[in-house]
């Protein structure tokens, strides 16, 4: 009896480590379907989804112009302090004072991608895109201007 | 340290296990007294990744504090945010839309599967082999993905708001969870192939870390711990937040109270939140994703207390307002601590070896327990 239980025991044991070595066995063999993505050799072709948050970028149409009227709403959403509105004082031409965004500075290197700043914007002017090489020699090129030089608000914007 | 080395006798090894690297179990300090191979203490040190994030979180505004949760416990970074936006909607006492509620528990579900997958291959890890790391992350990798199309980020999502969710849904959402429940039931089997039946791997575990159900309940563990040793302490079973009391599924409990207990519960716990997403989910109702709430969240005075079940165990968030719009403290009565602080009863008496496979099953997420 104990002699049985004890070769019974040895079987089991046995049983058990082939039938992970088979499992083993079989992926070594087939290895058709390969999962693992070699980066960087398939950056040409390398697809990361639409709402992936990258980075914030102030997306600008043919004309140069956004849609950002400086209300610093994402610099209030903002739990890190990564951005940073100057607005400015346009003149109408009917002659009034009308507050808008001088520069939109986004600092990259605070930034923990939380998506509230697109959140909190009214007028959908800033957005997340997918890109994420972000990696740049000197640290102050991780400061950047969001609204291009020369660009100015879409009309009929208000806040 | 000093008393410590005064108390052990003659012939006594003190070592210290970690930090060796910040890709280990965390950054974790173990200081074992030893006598030959045979544990006699265990003293874990802390501090090691504490970035005071309580503290922190009292300048933040409640729409900013959820973020930061994420970094908490980052394998259940959905269901940290979850606790926060339903502490902060206990406090409003706002109604979520029926939407915002179901897309919210297939999430919190999906990063189970996903914390559960990781902590199976890390464990199966440290105890030596390797294969099961890479099965383990085939399938997590699909729920990343998912995560990924609908949150926009892998890890720490930031998905749920006051009020709701971020974003609505991605159009291929349902198609994919689908897709993935085929490619989990399909390979499941594979896990208990490759482990669960392995017989090196049943000696290391059964009898090994033994936690009785008082010993569980006075050291404050929950989750899988509390489950392994009998103790049923699911808080989606004894106080259902959003649609899980419309669910139905199993409270996992084993009475053994070691190791192994502690690993079938993780690995039937997937199985349960497979059968809870499989319901939810084919029927998620239309219409909003997220609740109007005011621009600048302010909470009545007062203090307010909302606990959910991470994968780890028992997440409470405790929130004092004074009425401004920043909380005036924030505790988190975080699952890992109280889990962790059983190991020094459960290994004494055990070899050296066994420690690392009794602190295995305790899943331990190091920034979890060292906020």
């Amino acid at each position: 009896m104990f002699l049985k239980e004890y070769f019974l025991d040895i079987y089991k044991a046995t049983k058990s480590l082939l039938t992970g070595m088979k499992l083993t066995g079989y992926y070594f063999t087939h290895h058709k379907e390969i999962l693992t993505e070699e980066y960087p050799e398939n950056r040409k072709n390398l697809q990361l989804a639409e709402r992936f948050r990258g980075e914030v970028i102030m997306p600008h149409d043919a004309n140069n112009e956004h849609t950002c009227t400086g209300c610093s709403s994402c610099e209030i959403a903002c739990p890190n302090g990564s951005i940073k509105i100057i607005s400015k004082f346009d003149i109408t031409p009917e002659g009034k004072k009308k507050k808008a965004i001088d520069q939109h500075i986004y600092h990259l290197e605070l930034c923990t991608m939380c998506g509230l700043c697109v959140e909190a914007c009214p007028t959908d002017a800033i957005k997340m895109a997918n890109t994420f090489e972000h990696s740049v020699f000197n640290r102050n090129h991780l400061i950047k201007r969001l609204n291009k030089p020369g660009s100015k608000i879409r009309e009929g914007i208000e806040e | 340290m000093f008393e410590e080395v005064g108390t052990t006798t003659e012939g006594d090894l003190i070592i210290n296990l970690g930090p060796q690297h910040p890709a280990t179990h965390g950054v974790l300090h173990l200081v074992i007294t030893l006598n030959g191979e045979i544990i006699k203490k265990v003293e874990p040190h802390l501090g090691y990744i504490h970035r005071s994030i309580e503290k922190m979180t009292e300048s933040l505004s409640y729409r900013q504090f959820i973020y930061v949760t994420s970094r908490m416990d980052y394998l259940s970074a959905h269901i940290n945010n979850h606790a926060c936006a339903l502490c902060v909607e206990k406090a409003l006492q706002l109604e979520v839309p029926q939407r915002a509620q179901y897309i919210r528990v297939i999430m919190d579900e999906l990063t189970r599967i996903a914390s559960h997958e990781l902590w199976w291959g890390a464990m199966a890890m440290d105890l030596g082999a390797f294969t099961p790391f890479f099965h383990a992350f085939r399938e997590r990798e699909k729920i990343n993905e998912i995560m990924e199309e609908t949150c926009g980020a892998r890890l720490t999502m930031n998905y749920m708001v006051p009020g709701g969710v971020m974003v609505d849904l991605h159009p291929d959402f349902q198609k994919k969870v689908k897709a993935f429940i085929q490619q989990y039931k399909a390979k499941i089997h594979e896990y208990d192939e490759l482990v669960t039946g392995n017989i090196i791997f049943q000696n290391r575990m059964k009898g090994i870390g033994y936690l009785s159900a008082e010993d569980a309940i006075s050291y404050g563990c929950t989750g899988p711990v509390a489950r392994g040793s009998g103790v049923a302490s699911d808080i989606r079973k004894i106080a259902p937040y959003d649609v899980y009391d419309k669910v139905e599924f199993d409270e996992v409990l084993q009475t053994e109270g070691d190791s192994f207990a502690r690993y079938m519960i993780r690995i039937q716990e997937m199985h349960q939140s497979i059968k809870i997403i499989g319901q939810l989910i084919d029927t998620i109702p239309d219409g909003n994703f997220q609740a109007k709430t005011k621009a600048v969240i302010k909470l009545p005075k007062g203090e307010f207390y909302q606990r959910v079940e991470t994968a780890r165990g028992e997440l409470g968030v405790y929130i004092v307002s004074e009425g401004a719009a920043q909380p005036y403290r924030i505790k988190y009565r975080s699952p890992g601590f109280s889990n962790l602080s059983a190991l020094d009863h459960m290994v004494r008496g055990h070899k050296i070896g066994d420690l690392i496979a009794a602190m295995g099953t305790l899943d331990l997420v190091i920034p979890d327990i060292d906020r």
